[in-house]
């Protein structure tokens, strides 16, 4: 029957990742916006008919690869939506595997929207690390192995949380791995309890522990400044979209109305505003805020009210859009000069007013300005704070905005494009406005911005809850509403101007949480070169004594009867397997990171093939 | 045109400054006069200029609180962790 064909978009990206490599140049850059399109209109097609399909039979479970409902929908549509902008952005990129990283990345976040298990879901979210690590590593830079190396580890211990959540999940329940609102999670929704943070079960903590890593939730989130500062142009653009928001949606699925997220949440927003005063690096600082505006949404899901999940949504759906703008804009700055740091830019609207307007709307859109996209998104999540009586949160999340247009509005366009000259002369001459696909991305992002603040409808029609939705958009333009906004954004600028002195930036870098386990590292390092080196010259110095002597007398024995009798066999196996044995080597450059993508392609395809076939 | 743009307001930057404080002035006396406040969520903001303030107060406590925790000793230099 026709009516029961489904697509799964991931499976376009994933299939046209591994044929990208293959295709003439000529074909290289229509192929490149032509897939992710296709993946969009795969996704708008499924708008019509909810349900689930992809149903898969594997052992004892059956596995849901497609369930398809109002949340999902809305985030697939957003994420695919983005992988066009991301991949129209990094068209110039020539190294084929950059854009194959990217769409497996991106089928991972797909895989994870659209699963409808646990099984599945860890499945992807794997991917989606073993594929985005590559988005760093493609970098080059001396440092950038180890920061990828430092980015893989933290998922991967993310990763193993969330799997020893399901299996005693699975156990507990007696086999059920449903990817449903965990039944312990929703608090009490009726109001905000303290009593009720920690009265989850262990299965349903682990759980969350997996999800809030991936959302980077202090005191988990130090991978996140840490890898995107390090990313590639176009690799950043993709990693700020995709990981934390699909933490969001297994948050809003799984984890609504958990009490303690609201906490994590405000911390959240509050953390990252702090950080980003201190930061000096332009992607470092927007990564920061990646974490502060994520804050909104984990604290959304966490007061889980129809208003509230509609609110996390909305702003994950806007925010993906303006912090990829944001990303490219200060991307194209590093793309043309290099430079990515606040003391080493400076003045360049003479050169680069293109750039500067771009980023100028992604600023005006995270800061939640009137008629630009955070406008609209932002303020529900704060609204349904108040309407659920949670005023402390409520108010620190304003607090948290007045922050983040003083960094995002302000001291990043400020600092790069007006504010002190810190150009070498190198600098200066390389500046310029970037190529062209850049711009037309960034023309993309930003009139959508301001398209979803000028015109609420496109946004607010596809929310999950659309009773709450059709209410609040009758709100969000009330003059009340403008009126506070202003009065806090415009006030928070006069504050900028009159301390501008002590926002100077400096050359420095803060100290996070990452410290530990990077100066952790240090200290197995040197326990592994010191003691327990010492411990293993002692025994063998020993065994010498005690083992090798009699053990050479014995030896001498065998090494006769090895010679005369069983070489003649061996040899010829020993030949064959040489031989075989040069073949794989040949598969092997021996550096870790291809042969994880080796691997991650092979389990990609064989899962394809497997599912698909 | 957009680098002139920019530099036609720079040349004026006096001026500039002049109109927004009468802009702010604006805001705050259309937001006492006109807006109602029956939108409002709690009882403090039905004081004249609550957000304005509230903006501002905000914006100073960031910064100097941020300023003050990073010159703790979390900020320090580049190659930190350079061995």
């Amino acid at each position: 029957m026709i009516t029961d064909f489904w697509l799964h978009p991931s499976l376009i990206l994933i299939v046209g990742a591994f044929i990208l490599p293959f295709l003439p140049k000529w074909l290289k850059r229509p192929y490149l916006v032509i897939v992710p399109t296709l993946a969009f209109l795969d996704v708008l097609s499924m708008q019509a008919q909810h349900g689930n399909f992809g149903m898969v039979r594997f052992l004892d479970w059956y596995l849901t690869f497609g369930r398809v409902d109002a949340l999902s929908m809305v985030f697939a549509y957003i994420m695919t939506l983005m992988c066009i902008i991301g991949t129209i952005y990094g068209l110039h990129v020539e190294e084929d595997f950059q854009h194959v990283a990217a769409w497996l990345y991106v089928a991972g976040s797909l895989g994870v929207i659209f699963c409808g298990d646990y099984m599945v879901l860890f499945l992807f979210w794997e991917l989606m690390a073993f594929s985005s690590v590559f988005l760093v590593w493609f970098r080059r830079r001396p440092q950038s192995l180890a920061v990828g190396y430092r980015y893989l580890l933290v998922h991967t211990a993310g990763g193993l949380l969330l799997l020893a959540g399901i299996v005693l999940r699975y156990q507990a329940t007696g086999g059920d791995i449903s990817f449903n609102l965990l039944s312990d999670a929703a608090g009490s929704l009726a109001g905000f309890s303290s009593h009720d943070l920690f009265n989850v079960s262990l299965p349903t903590f682990l759980i969350m522990l997996g999800f809030i890593l991936n959302a980077a939730v202090p005191p988990l989130h130090a991978w996140l400044p840490d890898a995107y500062g390090e990313a590639t142009v176009t690799g950043a653009v993709f990693m700020c979209a995709f990981t934390t928001k699909t933490a969001v949606y297994a948050l809003a699925r799984a984890c609504a109305g958990m009490d303690i997220l609201v906490v994590l949440g405000v911390c959240m927003a509050l953390y990252g505003v702090v950080y980003a005063v201190l930061e000096n690096d332009s992607r470092r600082l927007l990564a920061y805020h990646i974490i502060s505006q994520v804050g909104y949404m984990v604290a959304g899901c966490g007061i889980g009210t129809a208003m509230a999940i509609n609110g996390a949504v909305a702003h994950a759906f806007a925010h993906i859009l303006y912090k990829g703008l944001l990303f490219m804009g200060c991307g194209s700055v590093l793309y043309m000069t290099g430079k990515s740091k606040f003391t080493e830019l400076g003045g360049l609207y003479k050169k680069m007013p293109k750039a500067f307007v771009f980023t100028m709307i992604g600023g005006l859109s995270i800061s939640a300005f009137p008629l630009f996209s955070g406008f609209v998104s932002k303020s529900m999540i704060v609204a349904a704070g108040f309407e659920e009586h949670i005023y402390w949160a409520a108010f620190l999340l304003t607090l948290a905005s007045a922050g983040t247009f003083l960094h995002t509005g302000l001291k990043v366009p400020y600092f790069i494009w007006f504010g002190k000259n810190n150009c070498s002369q190198e600098t200066w001459d390389k500046a310029a406005d970037p190529p062209w696909n850049m711009q037309l991305a960034m023309g993309i992002a930003a009139f959508l911005c301001i398209f979803i603040g000028c015109y609420t409808p496109y946004l607010y029609n596809m929310l999950p809850n659309q009773e709450e939705a059709h209410h609040y958009a009758q709100l969000v333009y009330g003059r009340y509403h403008v009126s506070e906004s202003l009065q806090i954004l415009l006030f928070t600028a006069v504050g900028f101007f009159l301390l501008i002195k002590k926002l100077a930036p400096e050359p420095k870098i803060s100290i996070d949480l990452d410290w530990f386990y990077r100066m952790g590292g240090r200290g197995f390092l040197w326990l592994a070169k010191k003691p327990i080196q010492w411990a293993d010259s002692c025994v063998s110095e020993g065994y010498r004594y005690v083992g090798l002597i009699p053990l050479m007398t014995t030896a001498g024995f065998w090494s006769w009867f090895d010679w005369h009798a069983i070489d003649g066999v061996v040899d010829g196996l020993a030949k064959t397997v040489r031989g075989v044995g040069g073949l794989v080597r040949r598969a092997q450059s021996g550096q870790l990171q291809y042969n994880i993508f080796f691997a991650v392609s092979i389990v990609a395809v064989a899962l394809v093939l497997y599912v698909f076939a | 045109m957009l680098v002139k743009l920019i530099d036609f307001f720079r040349d004026r930057l006096k001026l500039v400054i002049r109109l927004s404080y009468v802009g702010l002035a604006l805001l705050v006396v259309w937001d006492v006069l006109f807006v109602s406040k029956e939108h409002a969520h709690t009882a403090v903001e039905h004081i004249p200029g609550f957000w304005a303030v509230f903006g501002f107060i905000a914006c100073v406590v960031i910064i100097i609180v941020s300023k003050w925790y990073g010159h703790l000793g979390i900020m320090t230099r580049e190659d930190y962790y350079d061995n």
